[in-house]
């Protein structure tokens, strides 16, 4: 079985794994990482993203052995190490961008993704750079509404709360 | 998945010889391969990772060619601007965690009918380069999911000409992201190209009709009056055999008038 070795939130992991391990598997079931989630397990929804050398994929759609040796971020890196939750995680939670919360860790690691390639997104483009990622609780305008204050924008305008 | 061996080679001759075993099959970007191998509908004993590969990566300008590594993902094409219209297509590929994946080699070498890069290869009269030779667009895509690629041989680089006005009007299946119908349209020197993708049970085509009459008139009107049969394509659930030749009249007109 290969050894794959990454860097998972700024840790050094590693473990022994199959050929046909999932990256999400490898980060869930051997990491214990379990905010990644898996929701349509088909390339679909979204839920699984994750960053990969600082960029957006679905985790559920990538080998472990394909991460072997690359920078991995999850939700769990997000957050600083007292709790105090990263801004645009606060800007859900203020602006109601969830309900059941199982799209979250997806949604808000393409977030991050967003706004690291561009600081002050238009709402078409926060709503063209979120179609991999699927909500069937929100509608997303709040989602929408959360990522554009997260990146400092006025968001009285947009959608009701 | 059923289980398979995996291998990650760093050059382009290590790829080849671990593909030589007949039981391998190439992994790029993962983003058809992998939802393949979940659904059991391959089982490869062996995959052979073109990631690590830095031969088969990156963005070339030569003379009026744009040459494409064929594990180049579909962000860093649709980040070039040496031909606009083809970073727009890459831009319109799924989403963006498929884009940070999926490569342009994995995408022609599936050939799947209602993909985006066939139209744009084909439409630009591409040449396909693999680890044995050269292959002409008109002569690469040989009906649906099929191609002239021979067991083992590996996709290297895409050579497109770029033209002097293109354009590629898609008409998105709305769950899965992919052409319903797209038409990519591009006048050079020598000829105007029209190919057609996510319509006929063939794969992707040209439509010569239309390409002689923009030659004669390069405007949406005068492909107006062209019709296609609508027996030969695809007839799903998104669209009948009849609605999807009429969008290729509706596709090939705007790409027409988008291409100015
Ligand atoms: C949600 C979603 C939406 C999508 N939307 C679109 C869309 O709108 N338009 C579109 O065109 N595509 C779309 N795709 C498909 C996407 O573009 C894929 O990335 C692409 O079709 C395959 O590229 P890959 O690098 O992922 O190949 P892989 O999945 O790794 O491989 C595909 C096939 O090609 C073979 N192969 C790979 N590389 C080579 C090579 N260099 N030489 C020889 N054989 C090779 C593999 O063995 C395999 O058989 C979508 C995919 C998903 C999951
Ligand atoms: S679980 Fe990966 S895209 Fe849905
Ligand atoms: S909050 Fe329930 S799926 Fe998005």
């Amino acid at each position: 079985m290969p050894k794959v070795s990454m860097t998972v939130n700024g840790k050094p992991a590693s473990g022994e794994v199959e050929g046909r391990t999932l990256l999400v598997e490898f980060i869930r079931e051997n990491l214990g990482l379990t905010g990644t989630h898996v929701g349509c397990d088909t390339s679909q929804c979204g839920a699984c993203v994750v960053h990969v050398d600082g960029r957006a994929v679905k985790s559920c759609t990538m080998l472990a052995a394909e991460a072997d040796g690359a920078q991995v971020s999850t939700i769990e890196g997000m957050a600083a190490a007292d709790g105090t939750l990263n801004p645009i995680q606060q800007a859900f939670q203020d602006h109601h961008g969830l309900q059941c919360g199982f799209c979250t860790p997806g949604m808000v690691m393409s977030a991050a993704a967003l706004l690291a390639e561009n600081p002050r997104p238009s709402e078409a483009e926060v709503r063209d750079y979120l179609e991999g990622n699927i909500c069937r609780c929100t509608g997303y305008h709040n989602i929408v509404k959360a990522i554009m204050a997260a990146s400092g924008q006025d968001v009285g305008q947009i959608a009701a709360e | 998945m059923y289980a398979f061996e995996f291998e990650r080679p760093s050059t382009l001759a290590d790829a080849v010889a671990a593909l030589s075993d007949g039981e391998a099959q190439p992994l790029s970007g993962g983003q058809t391969l992998i939802p393949t191998l979940k659904q059991r509908l391959a089982s490869p004993g062996k995959l052979v990772s073109l990631t690590g590969i830095s031969e088969l990566q990156g963005i070339r300008v030569d003379g009026g060619n744009l040459s494409i590594g064929a594990a180049t993902p579909h962000a860093q094409v649709a980040a070039q601007d040496h031909y606009p219209v083809l970073a727009h297509l890459a831009a319109n590929i799924g989403d963006p965690a498929v884009r940070n994946r999926g490569t342009i080699g994995g995408s022609l070498a599936n050939n799947d009918p209602s993909a985006c890069y066939p139209a744009a290869a084909l439409g630009s009269g591409a040449t396909i380069v693999t680890n044995k030779r050269e292959i002409a667009a008109d002569d690469y895509f040989t009906g649906m999911f099929d191609t002239a690629l021979d067991e083992g041989e590996i996709i290297t680089e895409v050579r497109f000409p770029v033209p002097q006005r293109a354009a590629y009007a898609k008409f998105e299946q709305p769950a899965s992201r992919f052409a319903l119908v797209g038409a990519f349209v591009a006048q050079y020197a020598d000829g105007v190209r029209v190919a057609v993708t996510g319509a006929s049970n063939e794969g992707v085509f040209r439509w010569t009709e239309a390409e002689k009459a923009l030659l004669a008139n390069f405007s949406a009107d005068a492909v107006s009056g062209l019709t296609l049969d609508g027996a030969g394509m695809i007839a799903d659930v998104h669209g009948s055999g009849d609605y999807r030749a009429h969008l290729v009249g509706v596709m090939t007109r705007r790409a027409v008038a988008a291409a100015g």
